[in-house]
């Protein structure tokens, strides 16, 4: 097996992409919660953002924030479940490092290249609100509770268009395997014109608006952040948690958003493929592409999170079965019929 | 007395206590409502819980206690006083000049606002009046705390619905507003500039040219709320007949300013009650909105911040010339009388009756403060919503704790 281009053993192979998906996940979310939160937001909310620690725009602020909470204490209310209350946050980050899993960064460099790799990243995504309930149920706090159950009804309403959304990308691509929807983006071509493949975000516009709203609803941001709603729930489910164990549900939530922001980038722009770029190159450049890409998902994602306000718990359900669904399956429909007719 | 019957409330009453027997469910929820009861074979209960006292959406420490089945509210009681300090009576032992002190940190988001009514009741016991130049300079900063108030109230709504942004642009334009006050006053929040006869100082150099500027600050922000918030659908979704309040009925709850205008009352104390200030002698319109939700009170503020800042145009145009204070004694003894001054206040009426036995400090003084009486009608708007409706409402009737308590 080869990375960039060197040969190296199954064992190095294994700690390799061990490493990388244990850095990959608190690094997005550095990276995102860096970009998005503290710089993007200051500036469109024009304030000035801690702009002083490390020197360069403050680049070390959140760095610090984070060595902060590992000298919080670590506090457990008395009527919680203590075991379910400590191992919720770990449920919501390891469901966060399952989906990079199967997210390639380049033509051979993928943790595992699953047949079902679609299938597989939208499945675990939705571990973490088993996290969320559980951390919901044992903090012994009724703003909690419903903070959980909120989650609860709310993935299973978004979890459908998510996946519908999805499915056109898979019948246009002919595999579920996320390596082979790249290829096919990357080789295919726009009415016979093969300079830039075929992002599927064109044919697919309806199927990526849907999966960027699900995408907001899964991760619980605004204008779908009822489990959280600071100024309702004050932080819903995570209103018992201090020090590290915040920290985790931070780098979950950050985390996950990298990973949808990748996911959709690999499903919609072509993941890490550039055009024209093949082989070696494209294994060098490929992170980088990605990491832009992402970026640009990124930002979408957290402009609409700074811009709207929050609907209300019957309003998202009524959205999720009332338009998303009905569009999803039109769209799944029109997408099938145009595949056969040409 | 025929029965000391404590009144029911969700803090006394028992478990199986409904307090709402009556329980109106909208038409169409009827049948799903027995489905529901139906199906669910499982012992549901209400919940109680506490919103507050410290809750982000009570603005200080206003403690909701709201029975709620499943997200729906079922009953809430507002628990007041945990910020009571005792002003009406703290008067009593203080001259007059000294209670302007207290009555800045009533409604501190418009301290001068509360100064005036008090200092004209004074006033008109003694039977002076202030001279025109400071009764226009009264009427501007009047207006500029009213312009603060709701370019808060405009962003934090935002804030409330769960747009983040809003409430950063309502604190950055009203930065404007307060250096304002603050630079003809001395205070950014309690000026405390009032004086029984006229004003403690004239304006500042270049503070008319300065407050031109600021009122196009202040209408490009309406423009900018205008567009971000209320035209906002997602907002509009939130807020369209959430917590209505029928004019009627919020009139006999004594519901008063813009949360009755926006119920359709066509009712402004600055227009309707008796002339004080300069008001007689500005040309302004007073807004109303037909619908009475939430919706209709932002869009009531927003109109109003909008007049306040034409107003205050207005003022800087006709300022008269001349002293700021009245021929006053420097010892201030007010003869005995009574009398009560109700103004329009940026949170509704505010009135305050001065009783006087002719010494240097009031005998007694009693309060009328707006939010006193708008968080009244709470039980009746927070029956049958749902819990972010809670806070909508709250947000929408916009109330200060010092208000309330005082």
């Amino acid at each position: 097996m080869s990375v960039l281009a060197l040969e190296i053993g199954w064992g190095w192979m294994l700690a390799f992409k061990a490493l990388v998906i244990l850095l990959i996940v608190p690094l997005g979310a550095l990276v995102l919660g860096y970009t998005f939160l503290l710089k993007m937001m200051s500036h469109m909310q024009s304030r000035l953002g801690p702009m002083d620690p490390g020197g360069f725009h403050g680049w070390f602020q959140l760095v610090g924030d984070g060595l902060k909470f590992l000298q919080k204490e670590d506090i457990i209310p008395e009527d919680a479940d203590r075991r379910v209350f400590a191992f919720a946050p770990v449920i919501v980050v390891i469901s966060t490092f399952l989906m990079f899993v199967v997210i390639p960064i380049g033509p051979v460099a993928i943790v595992a290249n699953l047949d079902v790799g679609v299938f597989y990243a939208l499945a675990v995504s939705s571990l973490s609100v088993i996290g969320v309930l559980m951390a919901g149920w044992s903090s012994a706090n009724k703003f909690a509770l419903m903070g959980a159950l909120r989650a609860a009804g709310q993935l299973i309403a978004y979890e459908l268009p998510l996946l519908l959304a999805v499915v056109g990308v898979v019948m246009q691509a002919g595999t579920m395997s996320l390596q082979g929807i790249v290829s096919a983006q990357q080789n295919g071509s726009i009415f016979g014109w093969s300079g830039i493949g075929n992002p599927f975000i064109f044919t697919q516009i309806i199927g990526f608006l849907l999966f960027m709203i699900a995408a907001q609803a899964e991760l619980s941001q605004t204008p779908f952040d009822m489990p959280v709603a600071e100024s309702e729930l004050v932080a819903g489910y995570m209103v018992e948690y201090s020090g590290f164990r915040f920290l985790f549900f931070f780098i979950g939530e950050f985390g996950t958003a990298t990973a949808f922001a990748a996911l959709a980038a690999t499903l919609f722009l072509g993941g890490w493929s550039l055009p024209g770029v093949h082989g070696l190159p494209a294994e060098l450049l490929g992170p980088l592409v990605l990491f832009v890409k992402l970026m640009g998902v990124a930002f979408l994602m957290f402009w609409v999170r700074f811009t709207y306000p929050r609907l209300r718990e019957d309003q998202l359900q009524a959205i999720a079965w009332k338009f998303l669904i009905p569009i999803a399956l039109a769209n799944i429909i029109v997408t099938a019929i145009i595949k056969v007719a040409f | 007395m025929s029965s000391t019957e404590q009144p029911v409330t969700p803090t006394n009453a028992s478990p199986d206590f409904n307090p709402v027997p009556d329980f109106e469910v909208a038409p169409g929820m009827q049948r799903h409502l027995a489905d529901a009861r139906v199906n669910v074979e499982l012992d549901t209960g209400d919940m109680i819980i506490n919103l507050g006292p410290q809750h982000p959406a009570t603005h200080g420490t206003l403690r909701l206690v709201v029975r709620l089945d499943g997200e729906r509210v079922i009953a809430a009681d507002p628990v007041i006083g945990y910020m009571h300090r005792g002003y009406e009576k703290l008067t009593e032992f203080r001259t007059y000049p000294q209670v302007t002190t207290l009555i800045n940190r009533i409604d501190w988001l418009s301290s001068f606002a509360n100064e005036v009514p008090f200092v004209h009741a004074a006033e008109q016991l003694m039977e002076i009046e202030a001279p025109p130049r400071a009764q226009y300079i009264r009427t501007a900063l009047t207006e500029l705390s009213r312009i603060a108030t709701f370019l808060l109230f405009l962003g934090e709504m935002g804030l409330q619905v769960g747009a983040l942004t809003p409430a950063f642009y309502g604190f950055r334009d009203r930065e404007h507003v307060l250096n304002l006050i603050e630079s003809a006053t001395g205070g950014r929040f309690h000026p405390n500039f009032n004086r029984i006869g006229g004003l403690k100082d004239d304006l500042p150099w270049g503070w008319i040219a300065e407050t031109r500027n600021v009122m196009k600050i202040v209408l490009d922000a309406c423009d900018v709320f205008e567009d971000l918030v209320l035209g906002n659908e997602i907002f509009q979704a939130r807020t369209r007949s959430v917590g209505i309040i029928p004019g009627e009925l919020g009139a006999s709850y004594g519901v008063s300013g813009s949360n009755l205008r926006a119920s359709g009352v066509d009712w402004d104390l600055r227009r309707d009650g008796a002339p004080y200030l300069s008001y007689p002698e500005l040309d302004f319109e007073v807004f109303t909105h037909p619908d009475g939700d939430s919706y209709a009170r932002y869009w009531v503020r927003l109109q109003e911040t909008r007049e306040s800042a034409r107003m205050v145009l207005q003022l800087l145009d006709k300022m008269p010339s001349g002293p700021i204070m009245a021929k006053v004694a420097r010892i201030i003894k007010v003869p005995a009388g009574e009398s009560w001054v109700e103004t329009e206040n940026p949170l509704g009426q505010m009135g305050y009756y001065v009783v006087s036995k002719g010494g240097t400090g009031p005998f007694r003084v009693k309060i009328r403060s707006a939010s006193f009486s708008n968080v009244s009608i709470l039980p009746w708007m927070l029956r049958g919503v749902y819990v972010p409706d809670v806070v909508t409402i709250l947000a929408s009737l916009y109330f200060i704790l010092g208000d309330i308590d005082r």
